[in-house]
């Protein structure tokens, strides 16, 4: 397809929008699926069927996720912007009938709360929009026109230099400068080279990149495809998680549509530029989230990491020059190259450029997606955005970063959300979890539960790790039975500073955050734990 | 004849005997489906980079893995059978027991675990007498574990053979089981 033909597509799509009288969305993502697949947009179309609305008079379609979670199953009808939550598949004749009269009452999710109005939505601009099934869709929201204005009118050094600009960090966790790495990939000796999207989102409590996979699957390839052009790569890998069979599902239809329309494949948007985007499945690993192991994993081997340097930069997948990003700053690419960098630059806090996708829940009213500017304070996120704690208890803790993040207490709530505040507050940015706790959870319970993950998680080839990780799950299960000794708390804060400092990877040096993080807030939990009998 | 070239083949006679997969691999049976597991195979090239997706095709046909699956995957990839073993026992995702009718998969995710996962693992084993990773004596149900689904919006959830089950309590996933075991019977 080329230029030309993407914005031709892209009017003709409008324009046969504004001929439909009203548009039912539904969330088909993963997360709304509790009626079963398309149970609920059957009915719907049945009812739309029923009460004698043709295909120019409403349209029922499935798109990604309306953001909402914890009300779903949400539907959306356009174009007077009206919201449902806990939709039935019962509920489906009333909403068609009302279609042109008030909304119903009993189902009605007011659109003007701050959950939706205190968004700031960049990544997730086409989430509950668009269906991700269908390419024309994402192309009548500007897709691809970045893709095709790269490819024609700027050069590889240009494209970098945006990225630059807009001071766009990594979103996997570390932070790292993405302009920085896309040229040191970009300089690298060694043809060809690869381009990696990391979509291994273990961390437990996160679902960001299953929820834009499932939205919005374009958007990565998009980015992708220009990250590729960026850094003068042919071949592409998503990796992904195997329990997210929807976002596969999604990720393949999008790639077979953009091979056919030649935005993928050999000469896209005709020009001399070639990329294929290649699917691999991950099998269950969370240390298969760390770039050295996923390239092992890809490579079809065990995820195991291996020392840095070489770093994938230099020598990756196949030993040739690699760049590795995660799906969410894949995604932000597009809306970088089609707005400008100092565009992407404005919003955010002056080290933290842009916006954050997090995913919300745990003990939260309004559990779900969010995307924010970064800067904004958790006391925002928590009690405007997610609006407080459910059944009138206390907050205790908020949690970030998943097994390598760390539990941030009250008294700290009005600190800025970026990368460099949340370390320091002994925690991390992550990939965007955000797990918030009520008065009823246990913090030395929290601590057993990460250890636990990350004691089974190790891939055990650096003793540290593996051994370490054992013996801490040991002696915080001592102190969940109240059979701690004084002794014990002095041995686990030296076991959490020896895995730190001594381990290969991110999974074992994060892996004593959550220790170290509530031993630092919530050290009395600790001290109530120990056994009375001294030296018993 | 080239004394050379005789001794090359002895070489290789040997090398063959000593190392089984370098032979030429046969299915272990002519079941349909390893035709399915020879296609993914070929259609990654034969490469050993193919490991992975494969053991993915082949737990998807069978349910599960076992030694002749594994040794006929590690004869065709050209890869040693330890190898492609201890591949298999890395990742969580693949298992070596064969699987009850029904999948029961708990998940015990950040959100799920505040939200009572470990209540929910607790009951099964109280009511039906089983442990994740096991399967009900009949056969019937297999109870598993998952990281996070990602959908903690519903938590806790449990699939049940793929189908979520939101915001669900200890007393209405016994009654699930029970109604699974039944349809197994």
């Amino acid at each position: 397809m080329l230029a030309d033909e993407i914005k031709a597509l892209a009017i003709e799509e409008r324009e046969s929008k504004t001929r439909v009288g009203a548009c039912v969305s539904v969330c088909e993502a993963a997360g709304c699926q509790i009626t079963g697949p398309h149970a609920l947009k059957n009915a719907l179309v049945r009812a739309a069927a029923e009460q004698g609305y043709g295909p120019e008079g409403c349209t029922v379609r499935g798109v990604g996720c309306l953001g909402l979670c914890g009300a779903a199953p949400l539907v959306s009808v356009e174009p007077c912007g009206i919201l449902y939550q806990r939709v039935q598949a019962s509920d489906a004749s009333d909403i068609i009938a009302a279609l042109n009269s008030p909304p119903v009452k009993r189902i009605y999710l007011d659109s003007a709360i701050p959950f939706f109005t205190r968004q700031y939505r960049v990544v997730t601009e086409n989430c509950g929009r668009i269906d991700p099934e269908r390419l024309e869709d994402y192309v009548a929201a500007d897709g691809y026109l970045a893709l095709s204005n790269v490819l024609s009118e700027m050069t590889p050094a240009q494209v970098i230099a945006e990225i630059h600009k807009s001071g766009l960090r990594g979103r996997g966790g570390a932070g790292y400068p993405t302009g920085l790495k896309w040229s040191t990939v970009a300089k690298a000796p060694g043809s060809p080279k690869m381009v990696i999207c990391n979509a291994d989102e273990g961390d437990p409590g996160a679902f960001m990149d299953r929820s834009v996979l499932e939205s919005d699957p374009h958007r990565v390839l998009e980015g992708m495809a220009i990250a590729a052009y960026a850094v003068g790569a042919s071949e592409g890998y998503i990796y992904i998680r195997a329990e997210y069979p929807l976002a596969i599902e999604r990720l393949k239809t999008a790639i077979r549509q953009a091979e056919r329309q030649g935005l993928l494949g050999n000469g896209i948007c005709g020009s001399h530029f070639n990329f294929r985007i290649h699917l691999r499945l991950g099998a269950g690993a969370f240390v298969c989230g760390e770039e050295t192991a996923l390239i092992a994993s890809i490579e079809g081997k065990r995820g195991t990491p291996r020392p840095r340097p070489p770093y994938p930069a230099e020598s990756g997948l196949w030993e040739r020059p690699t760049l590795i990003n995660n799906v969410e700053t894949f995604a932000n690419v597009p809306s970088i190259l089609r707005n400008g960098g100092e565009w992407f630059a404005q919003i955010g806090t002056e080290h933290s450029r842009g916006t954050k996708v997090f995913a919300l829940a745990g003990a939260i009213q309004n559990a779900g997606l969010i995307e924010v500017p970064m800067g904004i304070t958790l006391r925002d996120i928590i009690f405007e955005i997610g609006g407080g704690i459910p059944d009138g208890r206390a907050f205790k803790a908020v949690q970030t970063g998943g097994p390598s993040g760390g539990c941030i207490p009250e008294a700290f709530l009005d600190t800025p959300v970026d990368y460099e505040t949340l370390t320091k507050l002994g925690s991390i940015m992550g990939s965007g979890g955000m797990i918030v706790m009520d008065d009823s959870s246990s913090m030395v319970d929290v601590a057993r539960y990460f250890m636990e993950f990350c004691m089974s998680e190790s891939c055990g080839k650096c003793t540290p790790c593996r051994a370490g990780t054992a013996q801490m799950y040991e002696l915080l299960g001592r102190f969940a039975n109240k059979s701690a000794r004084p002794a014990d708390l002095t041995l686990l804060e030296t076991l959490c500073d020896l895995v730190r400092n001594t381990s290969l990877c991110g999974l074992g040096q994060s892996a004593p955050n959550p220790v170290l993080s509530t031993l630092r807030y919530f050290r009395p939990e600790y001290e109530a734990a120990l056994t009375a009998e001294e030296g018993a | 004849m080239n004394p050379l070239r005789v001794g090359w083949r002895l070489r290789c006679t040997i090398a063959v005997e000593m190392f089984p997969y370098l032979k030429k691999c046969e299915p272990p049976s002519d079941d349909k489906r390893w035709e399915i597991i020879a296609a993914t195979m070929r259609k990654l090239g034969n490469e050993r980079h193919g490991l992975i997706e494969t053991l993915h095709s082949l737990q998807q046909n069978f349910g599960y893995l076992d030694k002749a699956g594994l040794t006929y995957v590690a004869a065709s990839l050209k890869i040693p059978l330890s190898k492609v073993y201890g591949t298999a026992t890395f990742y969580n995702h693949f298992t070596m027991k064969p699987q009850g009718k029904h999948a029961c998969v708990v998940c015990t995710g950040t959100a799920c675990h505040i939200k009572g996962a470990p209540e929910l693992i607790r009951s099964i084993a109280e009511t039906e007498g089983v442990k994740p990773g096991e399967t009900t004596p009949g056969g019937e149900v297999t109870i598993l574990t998952a990281r996070c689904f990602g959908t903690c919006g519903l938590a806790p959830v449990v699939t049940m053979d793929g189908d979520f089950l939101a915001y669900i309590t200890p007393e209405a996933l016994e009654q699930k089981l029970r109604e699974a075991i039944e349809r197994a019977r």
